[in-house]
């Protein structure tokens, strides 16, 4: 879980209760697993060209990022190191420790109208933002009447 | 591609719902995961901003709190129409309680791919040493 990317509000509170709830009881959850709460955090929106898919994955070498388009399934996967200190170097207390690390993998299946040869990435301010191109051919287009 | 802060754009009913709904939303903001370490020196702290870029960061001590806000800010092309969003607010803050014996003149604070490091030192007074016993 990645409990904190919720806002302090009760109502909001209550909704991530209920999410939790339902995630639990789920009889169909998606065949990957849950969708929700894990690392990083996923955004996705689309415009009519393209696909757009943020990751919120600060602290992250952009190098070590795997990104991979396999028959309309994107796989985000890569490491991020923990920043604590180690337990043998027992000088540091550690108060709170509430950010991921550790490997991670998540799995987005994109519309069948995405071009496999238009998908670029970039990674910037922890954000990794993938855009896929959609196909030519599934462009919206007017069409003349004769 | 235009630099806003639209992370996330509902479709909005009537207008009058979306006013009010802004300001309603204007408070609220998403508590980034931190990791606190303390050693002999001072504090160590770290948050992760996800999409909160250099200028949109704010850091603030005010007599023992620290403040720490950021707005996230995603370059998105022009009409892009969210379909699913886990980040869904965009904007970060976050309050602690500083104790006595941190020296808040001196925090250093250093920011790279959205993870915020920050270092409190403790007073030279609050320092650990050694206190020598005189044998008179």
């Amino acid at each position: 879980m990645y409990p904190s990317l919720f806002p302090r509000n009760v109502f909001a509170e209550l909704d991530r209760l209920q999410r939790e709830m339902r995630d639990a009881f789920d009889l169909s959850p998606s065949i990957r697993g849950l969708g929700r709460g894990g690392f990083p955090a996923v955004n996705v929106g689309g415009t009519p060209q393209s696909v757009e898919i943020l990751a919120f994955a600060p602290g992250l070498d952009p190098a070590s990022v795997e990104v991979k388009l396999d028959r309309g399934v994107l796989t985000i996967a890569g490491e991020r190191p923990a920043d604590l200190p180690s337990e043998e170097g027992g000088k540091a207390a550690v108060h709170i420790n509430e950010r991921f690390s550790g490997r991670f993998r998540r799995v987005i299946s994109l519309s069948d109208d995405v071009d496999p040869n238009g998908v670029s990435a970039t990674y910037r301010d922890g954000v990794l933002h993938i855009t896929a191109k959609r196909r030519e051919s599934a462009q919206p287009r007017r069409i003349n009447v004769q | 591609m235009n630099d806003t802060t639209a992370v996330e754009k509902r479709p909005q009913a009537s207008r009058e719902v979306a006013r009010s709904d802004e300001a309603g939303r204007r408070d609220e903001a998403l508590i980034p995961p931190v990791d606190v370490t303390e050693d002999s020196g001072g504090i160590t702290l770290r948050a992760d901003l996800p999409g909160v870029s250099k200028d949109r960061l704010g850091l603030h001590v005010e007599t023992d709190t620290l403040t720490i806000e950021g707005e996230v800010s995603v370059a998105t092309p022009e009409g892009m129409q969210a379909s699913y969003a886990e980040v869904s607010i965009p904007r970060f803050r976050r309050v602690f309680t500083l104790s006595k014996e941190l020296d808040t003149g001196k925090i250093s604070a250093e920011f790279k791919h959205g993870v915020l490091t920050l270092r409190i030192p403790k007073a030279e007074h609050a320092q650990p040493r050694k206190i020598d016993i005189q044998v008179s």
